[in-house]
């Protein structure tokens, strides 16, 4: 079996976890910067899959499962307040146009 | 008793110009010149008695009244307090009589006029301020008085203010005596700050016992000097008194020939201790004295406007005061200055009376032949202006005058080691200014009242107006007779009175100098009636200044003499005081702070405005910048919060 | 009970209490008199009635000078309310007082739109003048130095004349800028006694005993003169003056011009030279050549101005230089002569805007070549106007001679070539002077006048009051120097119960 270091892990983490927050920070879509997000939520994931892996703790693996969810519930809200907008009348899926008090 | 008389010499006139201002346009004209002659009349009456207490009781010193103390601070203690000793008593008379002489006049003279009571209210207060300053002890509370009588006569000269001449007069003849009021001010600063107190007696004291520096002494006597020139029309300041002529005539009678003009020499008969340590100051006075009476009586020969023959004839004899006052016969000056007021004031009121008549015209060649018309204005008008000219024997004028040069050749200055200046040429310059003035005079005189008619008189001449007439004439012959040269029956009453302990008579006063003053005016009498007295007058003006009216005569000898050594100075003298320097000087400075101040506002107004642009608008777009923060982006906000973070985070880490 | 804090909180109730008035029962012509000018006027009243007891009697209290009150505000920084009164603030109050009577009685007409507003902020300022004059704990005055400074740009930006709203904002920045310099003064002079005495405390007597070096000492007054320079005012930085008088309406001209200026003199008198008196000396020079520059700038700028309250702007630089040179002079004869002048001419330069204001209300223009020949028509207003012109120019025997020849004197006995330039002043004042006279009062009327009322006899009467009260300072001012001078401060400092040591 090939052994991830956990340095290794914790690269990786950390360049998914760029990854995300440059999709986050660049990206206009609404839709898009929630995928960018769920990239940044399976980072820290990864994270603490790595150390579970370290410490031998199963710890680890359940709060991989507790992030998914969270990721999940989140994308799901998410997605219907999207949706809510387009039904009050803002078809739109730019983040930029949020930029008026009056909403 | 003296304290509650001399304030009360005071309170008299004030309380009337109270009465008048406040009740003004309540009363009748009538009503209102019985108060103010009430006025003045009572003061004079309570100026008689203090100066008969004042001569029975003893020698020296005089009636002291402290009214309160004024300012008493550390280094100056000033009190309003009053002083009646022989100098000041001589002026209380001169001011009150002569003044209740003119209110009469006055009440007469301005019946009809509608602003009758701003001018009684005013000629009253300038009566109590010019007591004020006559009796001051204390040479702050005299500058109340000095100030006070300029602003009256600022008030009464401008009195007809619709036109505009009259009222730039007024300003112009304020402006130039409140630059001798600064400078005077400034003398007073001096003295105030050597000697802690500005009581008269104090600061003579102190000058006595050297504790001024000679150099001070000189310098406050300049100060006071160039305020008593000022307020006195002497040169340099000469130029606001024929112009102040615009005012009612009873005005320029009261205050521009027998009082305020002869405030300055007052004050400097007033502290003569002083003057007579500064000799170089004293020279000035002399010389400028003798400069002034010269100028004025040539210009007076040049007039045609009857009042200003009169002003310039002022300004002339105020030299003879300042001439005197420089050869330290402060005596002489006063006396000239009591005759002077007698004489003057009839001239003026006279001139007054025969211009109401003639249809208030001014000019001596339209008027003419007035004697058939107006016989005792006539009478009246000669006495004046024999006493003005100083007609031996029988005028007053003559033994003022007569007073004045015998002091002016006895006197000599020593200014520096090998440089005296003797009185001779003074007296000389003297001399020949007593032949101008009777020339002048009695050029006058023939001009107006003899020769062929001109404008037509009508009316007559009211009783009030008459009386104080009748009373002038008599003063004006009659008064001299208290103090006589020597070579007379001596009889030297007057100067007796002033100043006990210093005699004035000269035992060495050569016979001729008597006559040689006598013999000048009747010659001027002769060379007048020779040239415009007779039926068939040599010439009607001055040659010089009508240009071509240069009579065909030429056989007489006098023509060819009076052009030959009158005209051609004449018209020197003329075109210099015409040039009127510095009138033209003061307009200049006025029009050139104008422009200045016009252009510095503009740039004032051009350079802060545009920096408070620039800082307004600098403000506004600082305040602009942080605003972009706020541009409501979520993922501006995001990047934000990433990049602090990290920077905290990093911190935290490397540090 | 204690008078000193009543003083200062009343006319602002009372303001308040006016606005409210105004609110409930407005009158279609606020020019009558309606329930918020009932309310100011018994305001006044109650004030004056306190104050004379503050005057007269006389209580056994913890405080060096005859009025005190003390009570604790912000113990961990050392401020307290802390109120004294001298003869300098108590006569200074009472000059406020007179002059907000005057305004009552003779200046109503031009608050036309929310009249009680206009009260309120009348009085509020009246108030940050009073605590201005008694504060001697350095916070409180600086706190009621910026009170007094808002209520006068709202008057100015919201009643006053064409061009008004430039004119309060260069009030107020120049005031406010000049203001933080103070603090930042304050603020030196606190952390130095701090850093000596371990004490820290605002309270003015015991901050004067603080041991400062001469740099020290020099730049923390400069700090403080730079205020009251801004407010006296002192030529370089005079420009707001103009603007402002000119354009305020005629109340707010008679505040600033008789108060607003007399607490720059008042601070300098109090701040600069008591508290720093070597620095004050050192700086003696400069101050007096600027107090000479001064009165000679404001005199001939006066000349020049073609409008009425311009004109009577420029001769306030011009006397108030006469102000500073007497302060700056260091002897008691200048500071009384300082006094003197600031009563004197609080007096009668805010009777000539009173008649500015009337004129403007008649005619309604302030160009001098459009008003003319006024005295065959209003007779009355034309007398008064001649008084005070004549008491502006300082004809001996009314308050401003007094005052102007102690100066006079003063500045002799150091440089008599200062003395002999500023007595020039007096030739340009009388230039400026007679020129208003002449050409409101005397010169031809214009053909499109419209026919103008007189004053009324009791408007009048107020007047003769304020003209006799100028001759009485000019020919009695004995008591008056007497009651006004400035107390020294005592030898020992003094434990006040704002100072803590941590």
């Amino acid at each position: 079996m090939l052994a991830f270091s956990f340095n290794d892990t914790l690269l990786v983490a950390t360049v998914l976890f760029s990854i995300g927050l440059a999709g986050v920070l660049v990206r206009r879509n609404m839709v898009f910067m929630l995928m960018s997000l769920d990239i940044m939520l399976n980072a820290a994931a990864l994270v603490f899959v790595g150390a579970g892996a370290r410490w031998h703790d199963a710890t680890g693996q359940v709060m991989f499962v507790l992030i998914l969810a969270l990721a999940a519930v989140e994308t799901a809200v998410g997605l219907a307040i999207i949706v809510c907008l387009h039904a009050r009348g803002r078809p739109t899926l730019d983040a930029d146009t949020g930029n008026l008090l009056r909403g | 008793m003296a304290e509650i008389l001399l304030p009360l010499l005071v309170l008299c006139p004030l309380a009337a110009s109270l009465v008048v201002f406040i009740s003004a346009g309540r009363m009748g004209a009538r009503a209102i010149g019985t108060v103010a002659c009430a006025g003045v009349g009572i003061s004079a009456v309570l100026s008689i008695i203090l100066s008969v207490m004042l001569l029975s009781g003893p020698v020296a010193g005089g009636l002291q009244v402290t009214l309160w103390p004024w300012m008493r601070v550390a280094g100056l203690s000033a009190d309003i307090a009053f002083t009646l000793d022989r100098i000041s008593m001589v002026m209380v008379l001169v001011v009150t009589i002569v003044g209740l002489l003119i209110h009469v006049y006055a009440a007469g003279y301005m019946r009809d006029d509608p602003g009758i009571a701003r001018f009684f209210g005013c000629m009253t207060l300038f009566v109590a301020a010019m007591l004020v300053l006559v009796l001051a002890s204390d040479l702050l509370c005299l500058f109340i008085g000095w100030e006070g009588v300029g602003l009256c006569s600022y008030l009464l000269i401008g009195f007809w203010y619709d036109d505009p001449a009259n009222t730039s007069a007024a300003r112009k003849a304020f402006y130039m005596t409140r630059m001798g009021d600064v400078a005077l001010l400034c003398g007073l600063l001096l003295l105030a700050c050597a000697t802690g107190s500005l009581r008269i007696g104090s600061v003579l004291a102190s000058v006595a016992d050297g504790r001024l520096p000679a150099s001070g002494v000189n310098v406050a006597a300049a100060f006071i000097l160039v305020g008593a020139l000022a307020k006195s029309a002497q040169i340099p300041f000469q130029a606001w008194l024929p112009d102040a002529m615009a005012g009612p005539t009873p005005t320029s009678a009261l205050i521009h020939a027998a009082t305020m003009v002869t405030a300055g020499v007052y004050l400097i008969a007033r502290v003569h201790d002083l003057f007579a340590m500064a000799a170089p100051v004293m020279a000035l006075t002399a010389v400028l004295g003798a400069l002034t009476l010269l100028m004025g009586a040539c210009t007076a020969l040049v007039q045609s406007d009857l009042k200003r023959i009169l002003a310039w004839s002022t300004i002339s004899q105020l030299g003879y005061m300042f001439l005197a006052l420089g050869c330290g016969v402060w005596q002489a000056a006063l006396f000239h200055l009591m005759t002077h007021a007698f004489f003057k004031a009839l001239l003026f009121l006279t001139a007054g009376a025969v211009i109401m008549r003639a249809g208030h015209e001014q000019d001596i060649f339209r008027l003419g032949g007035l004697r058939r018309a107006m016989p005792g204005l006539t009478a009246a008008f000669v006495a004046g202006a024999s006493a003005l000219a100083g007609l031996p024997l029988v005028t007053a004028g003559f033994y003022s005058k007569e007073m004045i040069l015998s002091g002016v050749w006895h006197v000599h200055f020593g200014l520096a080691r090998e440089w005296t200046l003797s009185g001779h040429p003074l007296w000389g310059i003297a001399l020949l200014g007593a032949f101008l003035t009777a020339l002048y005079i009695f050029r006058c005189v023939f001009i107006v009242f003899c020769g062929k008619a001109g404008t037509r008189a009508a009316g007559r001449t009211s009783r009030l107006m008459g009386i104080p007439l009748v009373c002038l004439s008599v003063l004006s012959l009659f008064g001299g007779v208290i103090e006589m040269p020597d070579t007379l029956p001596s009889l030297h009453l007057f100067s007796a009175l002033l100043d006990p302990g210093t005699p004035l008579s000269h035992a060495d006063e050569p016979v001729w100098l008597v006559l040689a003053g006598a013999l000048a005016p009747l010659a001027g009498l002769g060379v007048a009636w020779v040239l415009w007295g007779r039926p068939s007058p040599v010439m009607r003006e001055i040659p010089g200044q009508a240009g071509v009216i240069r009579p065909a005569r030429t056989g007489r000898g006098m023509d060819v003499l009076y052009d030959r050594v009158f005209v051609q100075p004449f018209r020197l003298l003329a075109w210099l005081t015409r040039l009127d320097i510095p009138g033209h000087a003061i307009t200049g400075t006025g029009r050139l702070t104008r422009a200045a101040s016009a252009g510095i506002l503009g740039v004032r107004a051009g350079l802060l405005d545009m920096l408070a642009m620039r800082a307004t608008g600098t403000a506004r777009w600082a305040g602009h910048l942080p605003g972009l923060f706020q541009n409501g982006r979520v993922r501006w906000y995001a990047a934000w919060i990433a990049g602090g973070l990290c920077a905290g985070l990093a911190m935290a880490v490397l540090s | 009970m204690n008078p000193l804090p009543v003083l200062v909180l009343l006319p602002i109730m009372g303001g308040g209490l006016a606005w409210g008035a105004g609110r409930m029962w407005p009158r279609a012509s606020p020019s009558m008199r309606d329930a918020s000018w009932w309310v100011v006027l018994a305001t006044l009243v109650v004030e004056t009635l306190v104050l004379a007891m503050a005057t007269f009697s006389h209580r056994a209290h913890a405080g060096p000078w005859p009025g005190h009150f003390a009570m604790p505000w912000i113990p961990a920084m050392g401020i307290a309310v802390r109120l004294d009164m001298d003869g300098l603030s108590l006569s200074l109050i009472w000059l406020s007082l007179i002059l907000c009577f005057l305004c009552v009685l003779l200046a109503t007409r031009q608050a036309t739109a929310h009249a009680g507003a206009f009260r309120f902020l009348f009085l509020a300022t009246l108030t940050g003048v009073i605590g201005t004059f008694l504060a001697t704990d350095l916070f409180v005055f600086f706190f009621f130095w910026e009170l007094m400074l808002v209520p006068m740009a709202g008057l100015i930006a919201a009643w006053g004349h064409e061009d008004r709203q430039r004119a309060a904002m260069k009030f107020f920045m120049f005031t406010q800028g000049s203001g933080l310099v103070m603090l930042l003064s304050i603020l030196g002079l606190v952390i130095t006694h701090y850093r000596q005495t371990g004490v820290l405390t605002f309270d003015y007597f015991t901050l004067a005993h603080t041991s400062l070096s001469p740099t020290g000492a020099m730049l923390l007054m400069l700090g403080f003169f730079i205020a009251f320079a801004v407010k006296l005012p002192v030529v370089p930085v005079h420009v707001w003056l103009p603007d402002a008088h000119t354009q305020a309406p005629t109340a707010a001209s008679v505040l600033l011009a008789g108060i607003l200026l007399k607490t720059g003199g008042y601070g300098m008198i109090r701040f600069n030279v008591m508290l720093f008196p070597d620095a004050a000396a050192r700086f003696a020079p400069i101050a007096m050549g600027l107090g000479v520059a001064g009165i000679l700038y404001g005199a001939w700028l006066s000349s020049a101005q073609d409008d009425v309250k311009r004109l009577i702007a420029y001769s306030s630089i011009s006397h108030m230089g006469f102000v500073l040179l007497g302060i700056f002079a260091g002897s008691r004869m200048g500071m009384l002569g300082a006094v003197m002048q600031m009563l004197a001419h609080g007096l009668g330069t805010a009777a000539l805007f009173l008649i500015a204001g009337a004129i403007q209300d008649r005619l309604h223009t302030r160009d001098m070549h459009r008003i003319g020949g006024l005295w065959a028509a209003m007779p009355r207003l034309s007398s008064a106007g001649l008084f005070f012109a004549m008491a502006a120019l300082g004809m001996p025997g009314l308050g401003n001679f007094t005052g102007e020849f102690l100066v006079l004197l003063a500045t002799w006995r150091i440089s008599p070539l200062l003395a002999t330039l500023a007595a020039t002043g007096l030739v340009l004042a009388a230039i400026y002077a007679l020129r208003m006279v002449n050409r409101i009062f005397l010169a031809a009327p214009q053909a499109d006048t419209r026919p103008v009322t007189d004053l009324p006899s009791w408007q009048m009467a107020v007047f003769a009051c304020v003209m006799a009260f100028l001759v009485l300072l000019g020919l009695y001012p004995q008591p008056f120097m007497i009651f006004s001078a400035p107390l020294p401060l005592p030898a020992t400092a003094m434990a006040g119960p704002g100072g803590t040591t941590p």
